[in-house]
This record gives C-alpha cells, sequence and structure tokens, in this order.
C-alpha cells in the first residue's frame, strides 16, 4: 500500500506511514490551519492499512507541541488503533515525552485512559 | 488633520506608549486574527521570552495560552460594523509581562444571545478543580465533535488547566445586540 510521509513545518508534524518498512509515527508540532484536512488522510490510511495490517503494529507519537484542536484528532487516531486491536491484532502504543514535559506525559496518560489499547510512555532527553 | 488635530494626534501616541508601559504591555494587536497572525505572535513571543531566560514550562504555558486565544478570536468572534461592511474573526490581543505573571488577554464582540450559553462554560469550568477539569477535557475530547470552523470545544478548558488559574472574563455592553467580552489568562512566572 502507499507511503505518507509529510515532513514537519512549524505548525504541522512530521508523519511516516510506511507498512513495508514498519515505520508508523508522528512528531514535531501540531497546530494546523485546517487539522480536518491535515488528519483526514492519516485516517483513511490508517482505515486501509486494517484491512491487511502488518503482524505487528507499532505507533509512535513524538510530540512536542499540540493544541486543543489537534488533540481530538489525535484521539481518533488512536480509536483507530483501538479497534485494530480490538480486531485482534498486535499493536502497540509508543508516547514519547520529553523528560521535564509533565504535561505532554499526562497527556499521554489521559490518553492511554480513554483507548484500551497496550500503551508505552517513554520520556527521552531533549539534546 | 489640521495642525491642532496633528498635535493632540502625536501626544495621544505618546500617552498611548506611557499606558503600554504602565500596564507592561508587550504586544497589542486589535485586527482580524489569522493563522499567519497566530504563528508570527507565538513565534515573536516566544524568541522574547528565550531572551528573558524564561523556563521551558512557562514558556509552553504561555504558548498553549496564546495559541488557543488567537484561535477562540478566529473561530468564535462575532461580526460587527454596518450592513454593508462587516467584520468578524477579528478583536483586540494583548500580552503584558510583570516581575510575577505573564497576562494573555483577548477582546472580542459576542452576540448578546450567545452570552448566557458562554458564561454558563466559563463558569463551569471555574468551578472544578484539577481532577475535575483533567474528567472534563477527556468527556469532551471523546463525546464532542468538531465544529465546522475545527473548534474542538476544548480552549477554556486547556487553558484553565495549564495556568492552573481561573478564567478572569467580563462582558461590557456595545449596543442593543452586542457585548464586548474580555478574558484575561495569568500564567505564573515562578515555577
Amino acid at each position: 500500500m502507499e507511503t505518507i510521509k509529510i515532513m514537519g513545518t512549524d505548525d504541522t508534524p512530521t508523519v511516516i506511514l510506511d507498512a513495508q518498512n514498519e515505520i508508523f509515527e508522528i512528531s514535531g508540532r501540531s497546530l494546523p490551519e485546517d487539522v480536518t484536512a491535515f488528519y483526514d488522510p492519516i485516517l483513511q490510511w490508517l482505515d486501509e492499512y486494517s484491512s491487511s495490517p502488518n503482524p505487528k503494529t507499532i505507533f509512535t507519537f513524538k510530540l512536542v507541541y499540540f493544541n486543543t484542536a489537534s488533540s481530538k484528532l489525535l484521539l481518533d487516531i488512536l480509536m483507530k488503533l483501538e479497534q485494530l486491536h480490538e480486531a485482534g491484532n498486535n499493536v502497540v502504543v509508543h508516547w514519547y515525552y520529553p523528560e521535564d514535559d509533565e504535561d505532554m506525559q499526562e497527556a499521554g496518560e489521559e490518553y492511554a485512559d480513554i483507548v484500551d489499547v497496550p500503551f508505552e510512555q517513554i520520556g527521552y532527553t531533549l539534546s | 488633520m489640521d495642525r491642532k488635530n496633528i498635535k493632540g494626534f502625536l501626544e495621544f501616541v505618546y500617552d498611548f506608549y506611557k499606558s503600554m508601559k504602565a500596564h507592561e504591555i508587550t504586544l497589542v494587536y486589535e485586527g482580524e486574527i489569522t493563522h499567519q497572525i497566530t504563528k508570527a505572535f507565538t513565534s515573536l513571543t516566544e524568541s522574547n521570552m528565550a531572551k528573558e531566560e524564561e523556563s521551558n514550562s512557562v514558556q509552553k504555558k504561555v504558548f498553549h495560552v496564546m495559541v488557543e486565544c488567537l484561535q477562540n478570536i478566529s473561530k468564535h468572534a462575532d461580526s460587527f460594523g454596518s450592513d454593508d461592511f462587516l467584520f468578524a474573526g477579528r478583536g483586540i490581543f494583548m500580552v503584558s509581562r510583570g516581575d510575577l505573571e505573564y497576562h494573555v488577554t483577548t477582546g472580542n464582540v459576542i452576540e448578546n444571545s450567545k452570552i448566557e450559553e458562554l458564561s454558563k462554560i466559563l463558569d463551569h469550568i471555574n468551578s472544578l478543580d484539577k481532577e475535575g477539569l483533567k474528567q472534563l477535557y477527556k468527556t469532551q475530547m471523546r463525546e464532542g465533535r468538531l465544529s465546522e470552523k475545527g473548534g474542538a470545544g476544548l480552549g477554556f478548558i486547556d487553558i484553565a488547566r495549564k495556568t492552573g488559574r481561573k478564567l478572569e472574563y467580563h462582558f461590557l455592553p456595545i449596543d442593543e445586540d452586542t457585548h464586548f467580552f474580555v478574558l484575561t489568562s495569568t500564567i505564573s512566572r515562578n515555577e
């Protein structure tokens, strides 16, 4: 299936969805002018991927900032992953947060509470 | 402007400058709030805060609050003006920095019919503690729908959570149909 590769800007995240190379990643900053237009292709891609997923899907979120409108769309992505998990597939979410960013850590904890999908919190140090 | 008016105007500029200094205003803008404006103001404030060696946590909080406040105006400010010339998505936006705290303030026109609902939302948010706000955010994220303008109904909750303060707001009458809605958020510099 087709690969999505979007280079990040100062208001949109880097997105890599590459089933063949097993890379599923959203990173950077997210405050797009039109959140729906930005995230729709990603959600559609996940629908398509869900019809024939890899044996294992590790989905990485490594965001440094997202606005409230994006938070809703990130939940939509996580709900797609929840469906994939509930359909019996091996799915793990890796939620990366800067070690000194309690808010980003807490955001991950909140998502983990809402969706029923294996969730790993991973702190990292900004160099 | 004739000579007398010009002198008066120039004196006003100085008074305006002094007034800004007195209120420690570092940024003030009146007009349409676009995505470009949002990006310009946040990056300007970010670089100023970096120069001031503000802590990461304060910088992030100010950034969060600015983005949500600016997006509130661009998505919700009601139109005003005459039938021939209506302005919408406009308002006043201010950032001020004191010794102890930052203030991010917005003001925009709101139709009277929307005041009751808005007050109810703000008062409800102000009645909640940290845990209550967290639950409300989660519920709204799960059950809320994105509006046509891309609003998720999460902005005010997020501001209250990030600042740990009550949302201070006021409605001032403009004419028989509209009020001016002012909201100010405070971010402590000592964290």
